[in-house]
């Protein structure tokens, strides 16, 4: 086996017997509440932070707007939940997830698409602010939509309009009385999809060009690489994943609001990928576990949780990019040493 | 005509507030290349001793604008010796990340310090309003000061780092840092410096900010430093006069979108012109368009 | 990098171990106590705490504990501090404050079985399809009908604008009853404005209220917008009669707030700092020399909410050993019957979990309430 596979399984391997584990310590309730209550979310930020790693990291775009997929995705695919179960009287909640995840997958891909078209002819810092725009965009129009069921119809509105039946989408009150179906075995099922699409896309022939033309635009287009083509590919792929964790996310609480998927939501997955390690798939999932588990375990520090967060935040941050702390680092594991000094050239 | 008129000065004051912390913005992103996060917080913590040096110390307002300034050149100082002076040679989303984590740390200790309830901000501008057209349109002293503060800060700052020494240095560390250090420039000095001017305006920025909309929270800083950094990649990030109009003209399109097409889509219009303008302009309105070596 | 976070995490894990007395009823509960909805969460906490040492000092030992978690005003925090008090072994939750996150907690609680009773949480979704989840404060549409039926039946205008925060649940609720309602009253709404919560410009919002010929401006929203509306209305030398709800209590509580900008505003509240009964004396006394501000609606609901619980504990006779889900059960019996004087005025709950008071509209004159049914 050459070292990339065993790589990648030992990421698979990784994520697998975290399931496990936690699947035993469910069964004989060794695993508290809070700690039980957060499984679901962190699958859904484990995705979110692979997807935007897959942008951030393998196409090399900085994007600031990933919530706002998210939130496409989780309104749409709680719509289409809640149509089918309440409209037309779908009973398996399997079903009704799954339709969910792929409704939340697909919307948010045409949000991608549609956003990709102007983003990706910009560079750099004007590139993030874009994507920051957008973000904040979609967060504005989705205060603005309601949607009611009726029957088995759907009515669609927009800024304050009155709609028959009962509404599904309130506007800035968001989607209430959401049916809770998100299942941690569903969440696990989500992260293996997206490990199998990222890590399968960065192997590819279309990853390998996805990562040249990041390395260095020019001398991609030179040797006859459609740029437009492989920076949209990454584009949609990671914003398709975001809908689905979005959708997941949707179905977890019984309430969502347009709000919650603002710029700081966007900066939190962000923070997951440049802490896991820009471009290390493997680091994403650690990070976004570690992080989400976090400000829970802060608790006790009660009025000061928020500020020991933000030292803990920055104190990481200097000491994984200490030149001194690298060096010993990547001295404990051989292999890794050629990797962390490309990093520090980034 | 006269509600469009009055609509257009509402639109000038609020850009005018935009535009002063743009100015801090740009200055910060041009010479040390980074995205400054923590600069709204700086604004906020900027105007918390300007509302305590009034408040409970009885100062006069221009000392109170004085003393921020020192305070918040201190803080930036301190801020970029500790948390990003660090992290020169790594990359620069790490730091980005810091200067969130910085904006987090100042926004919780804000809360900590000042409590969580919203305090009413003095104003320390005390010329009166000007009113034209029978009082039906109305300037406000704020929106005059503000705006005179822009051009002051506007041809200082050009002045500045076109003439003095350590201006030359500024652009010179801008241009590139390897070759500034070759030619003798004390990199890490200059940055500072950069930090040092840029928290200061941003004390001045807070001060007024918090005159035109009186309201102080930990979390003042934050919106208006998104909005101003939106104005400053407006203007051409990096651009000195870029910052002013960016942030001015940031400020005529928001109110106008809010007036005459929904205040419900107000924040989405303003963001969809800044789209449009960067897909024509992709540097911005006065941005160097940088030639690409091969 | 793992190493430092794994470090972190241990000592977390130390210092987590809460202790809880032996023989209390424990009470949990969240709100938001950082970010930009801290300041009501943090009214609720110490408003809570107040009636917690208040009850506990009576009875000479400490029969009720509180453990009011952090939410951040987030759906997904919220349940995450629920399920941080439940571990903790709480037997009922006081909560939560705002009201997305109330909905999410309410629903997980239906679920689980145990009683919750929000202070603040106004929506009607909070209370929706669960038998177990009570309020203390009014719902959204019962403020709106109310505030319509004030206006037209006082006569104060004909003419009205509404400015509204539309990415608020609380705002948008009373909103749309109170557009309903105004239409059944012969009132005309000649302007809607509406912000969004990092809003700081209200000039086109007070303009067109302006320009329209409003000759009342209602306000459903809380106090510190409405503060730099009144300001920015003043700049345009527009004179209204503003009337808000209960979220428009503090507002003269601002600390540097030019009072004489809300000369006259009305408002319908349940509660008021200025209340001459010995109840409120004593709470603003305690409130005020504890926290050092003086306290909001939100703390005088939290106050309330704390007796209610107990009360209809210690009616149902529920101790330290009952199960949750028991209490649960004893609980819901045990309001049907309950009536409570408390901070808010005399309260009592049908079984939909909402509550009846009566709220009293006041004017604001010489900078303190007066009734504005007195004048």
């Amino acid at each position: 086996m050459s070292k990339k596979t065993i790589d990648k399984l030992l990421t698979f391997g990784m994520v697998i017997a975290a399931f496990i584990v936690c699947q035993v310590m469910i069964a004989n309730g060794a695993m508290s509440r809070s700690l039980r209550g957060q499984l679901i979310p962190i699958c859904v930020y484990i995705v979110m932070a692979v997807s935007l790693n897959l942008t951030v990291g393998i196409s090399g775009e900085l994007s600031l707007g990933h919530a706002g997929f998210m939130s496409v995705g989780a309104f749409s695919g709680v719509v289409m939940a809640m149509w089918l179960k309440n409209g037309l009287g779908v009973s398996n909640t399997l079903i009704c997830l799954s339709a969910a995840l792929v409704t939340g997958g697909l919307f948010a891909g045409i949000a991608g698409v549609l956003i990709g078209i102007p983003v990706l002819r910009l560079r750099g810092d004007y590139l993030a602010i874009v994507t920051l725009a957008f973000g904040e965009i979609i967060r504005n129009v989705m205060n603005c939509i309601y949607i009611s069921i009726e029957g088995s119809s759907l009515h669609f509105g927009f800024v304050n309009p009155k709609l028959p039946g009962k509404l599904l989408v309130n506007g800035p009150a968001g989607a209430t009385g959401v049916a809770k179906m998100s299942t941690f075995v569903m969440g696990f099922v989500l992260v293996m999809i997206t490990l199998l699409v990222v890590l399968n896309l960065i192997d590819s022939r279309s990853g390998r060009a996805i990562m040249a033309i990041r390395d260095s635009r020019i001398a991609a287009e030179s040797v006859g690489l459609n740029v437009t083509k492989y920076k949209m590919m990454a584009f949609v792929t990671s914003a398709v994943l975001a809908g689905m964790a979005g959708a997941l996310y949707g179905l977890n609480f019984s309430t969502i609001t347009a709000s919650k998927f603002k710029f700081d939501t966007s900066i939190l997955v962000l923070v997951f990928v440049v802490l896991g390690g820009i471009g290390n798939i493997r680091g994403s999932i650690i990070a976004a576990t570690l992080l989400t588990v976090l400000p829970e375990l802060l608790r006790a520090f009660s009025d000061y949780r928020m500020l020991v967060y933000a030292i803990v935040l920055i104190l990481v941050m200097l000491a994984t990019n200490n030149p001194t702390l690298r060096t010993f680092f990547s001295g404990l594991k051989p292999g890794k040493k050629s990797s962390a000094a490309k990093e520090g050239k980034q | 005509m006269t509600l469009f008129l009055s609509y257009l000065i509402n639109g000038i004051s609020l850009g005018s507030v935009y535009a002063i912390i743009a100015l801090g913005y740009t200055m910060v992103y041009g010479i040390a290349k980074m995205l400054n996060f923590a600069h709204g917080d700086v604004i906020m913590v900027g105007a918390y001793v300007s509302f305590c040096a009034i408040q409970y110390l009885n100062l006069p307002p221009w000392v109170s604008v004085i003393l921020a300034m020192i305070l918040c050149t201190a803080l930036g100082v301190i801020i970029e010796g500790l948390a990003y002076k660090p992290l020169r040679q790594a990359p620069s989303l790490a730091v980005l990340i810091t200067a969130i984590g910085m904006s987090y740390l100042l926004q919780n200790s804000a809360l900590l310090i000042w409590g969580a309830n919203p305090k009413s901000f003095p104003s320390v501008v005390n010329i009166g309003n000007i009113s034209l057209l029978d009082g039906r349109l109305l300037i406000t002293g704020v929106t005059i000061v503000t705006i005179l503060a822009n051009i002051v800060i506007m041809v200082a700052l050009t002045l500045f780092t076109g003439r003095t020494k350590m201006g030359k240095a500024m652009r010179a560390v801008s241009e590139d840092k390897g070759a500034a250090e070759l030619m003798g420039i004390n990199v890490n000095t200059t940055i500072s410096v950069t930090f040092a001017i840029g928290s200061a305006l941003a004390a001045v920025a807070g001060v007024l900010l918090c005159s035109a909309y009186p309201t102080l929270m930990p979390t003042t800083g934050s919106m208006p430093g998104i909005k101003a950094f939106t104005a400053a990649v407006f203007g051409g990030i990096g651009s000195i006069p870029g910052a002013m109009i960016g942030g001015i003209l940031l400020g005529i399109i928001e109110i106008l979108g809010k007036a005459y097409i929904s205040t419900e889509l107000g924040d989405a219009f303003v963001f969809a012109v800044l789209i449009i303008v960067l897909l024509f302009r992709p540097s911005g309105l006065f941005g160097k368009n940088v030639r690409e070596k091969v | 990098m793992k190493k430092l976070i794994i470090a972190a995490l241990c000592l977390a894990m130390i210092a987590m171990t809460a202790l809880a007395s032996a023989d209390a009823i424990k009470i949990g509960g969240s709100g938001p106590l950082t970010g930009p909805a801290a300041d009501y969460g943090i009214s609720v906490k110490n408003g809570a705490e107040i009636a917690v040492e208040e009850i506990n000092a009576k009875a000479g030992e400490t029969v009720i504990e509180l453990n009011f978690q952090d939410d951040e005003h987030d759906p997904e925090k919220a349940i995450n501090a629920f399920n941080d008090v439940l571990d903790w072994g709480a037997q009922m939750i006081a909560g939560t404050v705002t009201t997305s996150p109330c909905i999410a907690v309410g629903a997980q609680a239906f679920e689980d079985r145990v009683f919750m009773l929000t202070p603040s949480a106004s929506s009607v979704d909070v209370i929706a399809d669960k038998d177990n989840v009570y309020q203390v404060c009014f719902t959204d549409p019962a403020q709106g009908a109310a505030s319509a039926d004030y206006i037209s039946g006082h006569k104060l205008a004909t003419k009205v604008a509404v400015i509204y925060n539309n990415a608020d649940a609380y705002s948008t609720g009373i909103y749309q009853t109170f557009e309903g309602a105004a239409a059944e009253k012969g009132l005309e709404l000649v302007y809607i404005g509406t912000f969004t919560d990092d809003t700081t410009d209200f000039s086109v919002q007070v303009t067109g209220a302006k320009e329209a010929g409003a000759e009342l401006v209602f306000l459903p929203i809380y106090y510190t917008p409405a503060s730099m509306i009144l300001q920015q209305a003043k700049n345009m030398d527009y004179a209204p009669i503003f009337f808000g709800v209960d979220g428009l209590d503090g507002i003269l509580s601002i600390e540097g707030f030019d009072t004489s900008l809300a000369e006259g505003v009305m408002l319908l509240t349940p509660f008021s700092a200025d209340a001459t009964d010995d109840l409120t004396v004593n709470f603003v006394k305690t409130y005020t020399e504890k926290f050092g501000t003086v306290p909001s609606q939100f703390a005088a609901d939290a106050y309330d909410t704390v007796y209610a619980l107990y009360n209809a504990s210690v009616k149902a006779g529920i101790t330290a050993e009952t199960k949750a889900e028991e209490a649960c059960d004893k609980l819901i019996a045990a309001f049907q019957e309950l009536e409570m004087t408390g901070l808010t005025g005399t309260m009592t709950w049908d079984s939909t979990g909402a509550v009846t008071k009566t709220p009293t509209a006041v004017i604001i004159k010489d900078g303190a309430y007066v009734g504005a049914d007195v004048q």
